[in-house]
C-alpha cells in the first residue's frame, strides 16, 4: 500500500514586525510549501530588524516594509506577500508586474502568496485592506511599485557596500545590480541577506518609472498560477488539513432567526458510523466525524425541531410567508418620492414642460454567488494559547478583528490563512449569518479538536446572500423632437450596505444606487432617489454591486425612451454624450468593433433573424460599452455575440483584463438569461444548481473586446465589464420582439 | 476494499456507498478532484475511470473497485492528458481554478476517445460549470487540442489505452458514466446546432 501524501498544510505566516520569527521553523515552512530541500532561508524579515520597521510603523507612505513583502531567494526567485488575495481575477500576477516592474525583477520569478493581516499590508490610500470593489490593482499598484523601487534601492545599496563603489555607478538589469565599468555584477539573490537588513530608504527618495519605460505592466503576459491550476496543485480553503483535525457538517434552520428545539433522534445520529459528536449552534444543528461525508449524512438526517424566533431576535428574521414574487409586487407597487441621491436642474417642472412623458416600473431580481468552491473553514485552537483560522476571505483584517471579538484572544494570538478562492464575486465578506466561521470555531472549541467545516451546496444557497431586489420607477420626458429633457429614478430598494449593517447610513447606501447614479448623459433636468423598503433577505455584494442591477435599469429604460421619441438607441446616446470625448470614443470604439452600428432586425448567414442592442455602464472607476446580437430559437433568447469596449484609465496587464471582460460577459449573460433566487414560504426554491441554472458553456457568447487606454485615471477591472452587458442583450430583445423587456431573468418571458 | 488510483493501489475503509469523491479527498487525501454541487451538475468532480470521464461525486466507491481511475494529480503522466494541461497553459485558461481539474478529465477522456473531435462532440463533452465564464477559452483550448484551429498544437502521440477513433465520423454520446447510479448518463447531442456560428 502507498502512503498518501498528506497536503497537510502549515502557516504560510511571513515574518512581520509584528511576527516573532523562528528560522527553524520558516525553513520548516517552506520545505512544506513545496520549496525544494535545501534553499537556504535568507535573513530578510528577522527579528534584528523588527526596531527600525517599528520606526516606520506610521510611515509617510503606506507598504514601504519592504523585508515584509519581499523575500529574494539565493536562486532569485523572489516570494512576494500581496495584500490581495487571488479568485481568478489575476491579481497576484498583477502584483507580480507591478513590483517586479520597479524592482526590475521578471516577474515570471514570482511566487506570490495572501500575505497575513497587519497594518504593513493595508496599502491602500484609504487605509483599507480589501479585495473587493475592483480597486486591487487601481489603488495597490502605486504603493506596490513603490515598495518594489525602494527595494531596488537597497539592491543598489547592497550592491554598493558589496563591490565598494558608490551607488550612483550602479545599475540594474533583471535580477541582477551591474556595475558596468568593470563588468562585474551580483544576483539580487546574493545581495538580498545584506540589501534586506538595510534600513528602508526614505520613500521620497525613490522615482516611479515613465510609462515609455515598462517593461512588463502593459503586456500580456501569462498568469503565475495557471499551471498549478491546471493539474490539480491550487490549494483553496476546502482542501487544507491539519493533524487530527475532524470534519464536519450542519444542518441550518429552514429560515434565519429559527433556533434548535429538540433534535429528535439526537441518539441515533451519535450512533452513525463515524460520527464523533453532535452539537447544537445558533440556527444549526453541526455532526463532527472523521470523515465529511458521514458528517454531512448525519447532519442531513438530523431530525430537529425548529422553534420559531424570538422576538427580540437581532437576526433579519425570515418570515414563514416571505415570496420573493408578492416582494417584487410590494416593491414596485409602494409609492412615495423617496430621497435624493442625485439631483440636476428641477424635474418636477422639466417633466411637467416636457412634450411627452413616459411613466415604467422596472425591477431586478435577487441572485446567488454560485461560485464553485462551497464555502468552508479550518479552525485550530493551538496548546500555547493561539488559533489558527483559514477561511476564504476578502478581507483578512475585517476577519481577524472579528475573529478575535467572537473568541476574546488579542489579535496577536490569531493567525488568518487566506488560501485561493475558489471563485468570490462577492461572496466572502464578512457575513455572519452566511459564512462558515463563527460555527467552526464553536465546534473547535466544544470539540477541543482542530475541525473543518464544510458547508454542502445545499447548505450554501440556504444561507448565502443575495444580490439585491429593486424596483424603479422611472419618468422621463421628451421634448417636440423626442429627445430625452428630464428623467426621474425613484429606486424602491435596500441596499447591501445598509443591509449587512443592518442599519441605514448617516448618508444614502451608494451601492443602492450607483449605476442609476454616476451616468453622464447630458439630460439637463433628472433627479435619482431611494425609497427604502427593508428586505427580510440577508444580501451582500455580487459583482458590480449595485451596478449589477441598476445600469439594467437604467439603460433598458432609456431604450424605451429612445424608441417612444423614434431615435436610435445608438445614435441617441452620441448625441447626450456630445462634448464627452472619453465616452463617445468609446462609443464609437465598439460600434467599429462590431463592425459598425446596426440594430437591425436583419437576417443573418444562417437565416436567423438577429437585432443587437448597445447600453454603457460607468462602474468602478471605468467606462464600458457593449453592443449584444440576438435571436430567438425556440421561445428562448440566443445570445451570438458580445463586443464590449472598455476604458479602464489605464491597464497592467491586457491578456487579464481580456480575460475579466470575458468572464464578466458570462456572468452578465448568466444574470439576464437565467438566474433569479426565488422564495416561497420563507425558503429558497433552488438549493443546488439543478434549480438554480447558471450560464452554461453552450449559452455561452463569442466575446470581442477593445481595451481602450485613455490615460484617465486609473478605474477597476473585475467589476465594470459586467453592467452594461444584461441591459445590450434586453435592448437588442426588446428591438427584435417588439416586446419591451422591463425585468430579468428573460427565461420568464415567452418569446414568439 | 482496494481502489487503483493513479497506477496505485489503495486500500480504503469507507463503506462501499460512498462516494468515491470523499474516498479521494478525505481518506486519500489527493485534493485536486473538488467538491462542487454532490448531484452531478457541476463536473468540478470529474475523474476518469477506466478512460471514461466519472463525475466522482455521485459514483459509490464499491463500484470502481478493480477499475482504473485517474484523478487530476497524475493527469500529466497520460500523454493525452499532458497535452491537455498544456493546452489549458497556452491558452491561459483558468481564472479562479476550481473547476478545472474537472474541465481538463472532460477534455481529456474526449481526446482519448477521439483523437479529432468534431465540433458537436466537442459541445457535447465539455458540459462541466465554471462560474468565472472561461467557457471561450476552454472551447479554443479544446479546438486547438482537436486539430482544427490555427496555433494547434499537435494531436499526436496519444496513449495506447485510447481508442482512437477517426474524427467526424462518430456521435458524440455517453461522455458522462455516472457509474453505479441510476442516471446513467448520456449528454449526447444536446449541446449541437444552437444556431449561432461557430468561433
Amino acid at each position: 500500500m502507498n502512503k498518501v501524501a498528506d497536503n497537510t498544510v502549515q502557516g504560510e505566516a511571513f515574518p512581520t514586525a509584528a511576527t516573532p520569527t523562528n528560522l527553524s521553523r520558516r525553513r520548516f515552512l517552506l520545505a512544506s510549501a513545496g520549496i525544494t530541500a535545501g534553499a537556504f532561508v535568507l535573513g530578510v524579515g528577522l527579528p534584528a530588524r523588527t526596531a527600525r520597521a517599528e520606526a516606520l510603523a506610521k510611515p509617510a507612505f503606506r507598504g514601504t516594509r519592504v523585508p515584509a513583502f519581499l523575500e529574494i531567494r539565493p536562486d532569485n526567485t523572489i516570494r512576494l506577500q500581496s495584500p490581495f488575495i487571488e479568485g481568478g481575477q489575476g491579481t497576484f500576477t498583477a502584483m507580480a508586474q507591478v513590483v517586479g516592474e520597479e524592482l526590475d525583477a521578471d516577474p515570471a520569478t514570482f511566487i506570490v502568496e495572501n500575505a497575513p493581516p497587519g497594518p504593513t499590508y493595508s496599502v491602500m490610500d484609504s487605509g483599507m485592506r480589501v479585495t473587493g470593489g475592483s480597486m486591487s490593482v487601481r489603488f495597490g499598484s502605486v504603493p506596490m511599485r513603490r515598495m518594489g523601487a525602494l527595494a531596488r534601492l537597497m539592491m543598489l545599496q547592497a550592491g554598493s557596500q558589496d563591490l565598494g563603489v558608490p551607488v550612483s555607478e550602479l545599475t540594474t538589469q533583471p535580477g541582477r545590480v551591474v556595475h558596468t565599468a568593470s563588468g562585474r555584477s551580483l544576483t539580487y539573490g546574493q545581495l538580498a541577506p545584506q540589501a534586506m537588513d538595510l534600513p528602508v530608504p526614505d520613500p521620497a527618495s525613490v522615482k516611479l518609472k515613465e510609462p515609455s519605460q515598462f517593461r512588463w505592466i502593459g503586456k500580456p503576459l501569462q498568469r503565475l498560477d495557471v499551471y498549478d491550476k491546471s493539474t490539480g496543485k491550487a490549494v483553496y480553503t476546502i482542501d487544507t488539513r491539519v493533524d487530527g483535525m475532524l470534519h464536519a457538517a450542519v444542518q441550518h434552520a429552514p429560515r434565519l432567526g429559527m433556533t434548535v428545539g429538540s433534535i429528535r433522534n439526537e441518539n441515533q445520529l451519535k450512533a452513525m458510523k463515524g460520527v464523533h459528536s453532535v452539537h447544537r449552534l445558533p440556527g444549526a444543528v453541526a455532526v463532527v466525524a472523521e470523515r465529511w461525508w458521514n458528517a454531512k449524512r448525519a447532519a442531513e438526517a438530523a431530525q430537529v425541531d425548529w422553534q420559531e424566533p424570538a422576538a427580540d431576535s437581532t437576526l433579519r428574521v425570515m418570515p414563514a410567508d416571505f415570496s420573493t414574487k408578492a416582494f417584487r409586487e410590494r416593491l414596485a407597487s409602494e409609492s412615495g418620492t423617496g430621497e435624493d441621491a442625485e439631483t440636476k436642474g428641477h424635474v418636477a417642472d422639466a417633466l411637467k414642460n416636457a412634450h411627452t412623458v413616459v411613466s415604467a416600473t422596472y425591477s431586478s431580481q435577487y441572485l446567488n454567488h454560485a461560485q464553485l468552491e462551497p464555502p468552508s473553514t479550518l479552525v485550530r485552537f493551538n496548546p500555547d494559547g493561539t488559533l489558527d483560522v483559514w477561511l476564504p476571505n476578502q478581507a483578512p483584517d475585517m476577519f481577524l478583528a472579528d475573529i478575535a471579538k467572537r473568541t476574546g484572544l488579542d489579535p496577536s494570538k490569531i493567525n488568518i490563512h487566506s488560501p485561493l478562492l475558489g471563485g468570490f464575486f462577492g461572496r466572502h465578506f464578512i457575513y455572519p449569518t452566511a459564512s462558515p466561521y463563527p460555527e467552526a470555531l464553536q465546534l473547535a472549541k466544544e470539540t477541543g479538536r482542530p475541525i473543518k467545516l464544510i458547508w454542502s451546496r445545499e447548505e450554501e444557497f440556504l444561507r448565502d446572500t443575495l444580490r439585491p431586489m429593486a424596483a424603479v420607477h422611472f419618468q422621463g420626458g421628451l421634448d417636440a423632437n423626442g429627445t430625452p429633457v428630464a428623467l426621474e429614478a425613484v429606486s424602491v430598494t435596500e441596499g447591501p450596505t445598509e443591509n449587512i449593517n443592518n442599519k441605514r447610513g448617516e448618508k444614502l447606501d451608494d451601492s443602492a444606487l450607483e449605476g442609476l447614479t454616476g451616468k453622464s448623459y447630458a439630460i439637463p433636468d433628472r433627479r435619482i432617489a431611494q425609497l427604502y423598503v427593508k428586505t427580510p433577505v440577508t444580501c451582500g455584494y455580487w459583482r458590480s454591486v449595485g451596478n449589477s442591477m441598476n445600469d439594467f435599469l437604467y439603460e433598458t429604460f432609456l431604450d424605451e425612451l429612445a424608441d417612444k421619441g423614434r431615435q436610435d438607441p445608438y445614435d441617441l446616446r452620441m448625441r447626450l454624450l456630445q462634448g464627452n470625448q472619453r465616452l463617445t470614443n468609446l462609443l464609437h470604439a465598439v460600434g467599429e468593433l462590431s463592425g459598425g452600428w446596426k440594430r437591425g432586425p436583419f437576417t443573418a448567414a444562417d437565416g436567423t433573424r438577429r437585432a443587437r442592442g448597445v447600453a454603457m455602464a460607468s462602474p468602478f472607476g471605468s467606462q464600458t460599452a457593449v453592443i449584444a446580437e440576438v435571436s430567438i430559437r425556440d421561445g428562448k433568447v440566443q445570445v451570438h455575440d458580445v463586443w464590449e469596449a472598455i476604458d479602464p484609465g489605464s491597464i497592467v496587464n491586457p491578456a487579464i483584463v481580456e480575460a475579466q471582460v470575458s468572464g464578466a460577459v458570462a456572468l452578465g449573460l448568466s444574470q439576464v438569461l437565467f438566474e433569479e433566487a426565488v422564495y416561497e414560504n420563507g425558503v429558497p426554491a433552488a438549493r443546488n444548481y439543478d434549480m438554480y441554472p447558471i450560464l452554461r458553456p453552450d449559452h455561452m457568447a463569442r466575446v470581442h473586446v477593445r481595451i481602450v487606454e485613455s490615460g484617465a485615471t486609473m478605474g477597476g477591472v473585475g467589476e465594470p465589464p459586467l453592467p452594461a452587458v444584461p441591459p445590450a442583450v434586453a435592448n437588442a430583445v426588446s428591438h427584435l420582439t417588439g416586446q419591451r423587456i422591463r425585468s430579468m431573468p428573460l427565461s420568464r418571458y415567452t418569446f414568439a | 476494499m482496494e481502489l487503483q488510483i493513479n497506477g496505485k493501489t489503495y486500500e480504503v475503509q469507507a463503506d462501499a456507498d460512498t462516494p468515491l469523491l470523499w474516498v479521494i479527498r478525505d481518506e486519500l487525501g489527493l485534493t485536486g478532484t473538488k467538491y462542487g454541487c454532490g448531484i452531478a451538475q457541476c463536473g468540478a468532480c470529474s475523474v476518469l475511470v477506466d478512460g471514461a470521464v466519472t463525475r466522482s461525486c455521485v459514483t459509490p466507491v464499491e463500484g470502481v473497485v478493480g477499475k482504473k481511475i485517474t484523478t487530476i494529480e497524475a493527469i500529466e503522466t497520460d500523454d493525452v492528458g499532458k497535452r491537455v494541461v498544456e493546452a489549458w497553459v497556452k491558452h491561459q485558461v483558468p481564472q479562479c481554478g476550481y473547476c478545472q481539474s474537472g474541465q481538463i478529465m472532460a477534455a481529456t477522456s474526449l481526446l482519448r476517445q477521439t483523437l479529432h473531435p468534431t465540433d458537436e462532440e466537442i459541445s457535447a463533452a465539455m458540459v462541466n460549470l465554471c462560474r468565472c465564464g472561461t467557457y471561450n477559452a476552454i472551447s479554443a483550448a479544446v479546438h486547438d487540442l482537436a486539430g482544427g484551429r490555427p496555433g494547434q498544437i499537435a494531436a499526436t502521440g496519444v496513449s495506447g489505452q485510447a481508442s482512437a477513433r477517426e474524427s467526424g465520423k462518430t456521435v458524440a454520446t455517453a461522455t458522462i458514466a455516472l457509474v453505479g447510479i441510476a442516471a446513467l448518463g448520456t449528454i449526447g447531442a444536446k449541446a449541437t446546432g444552437n444556431g449561432r456560428d461557430e468561433s
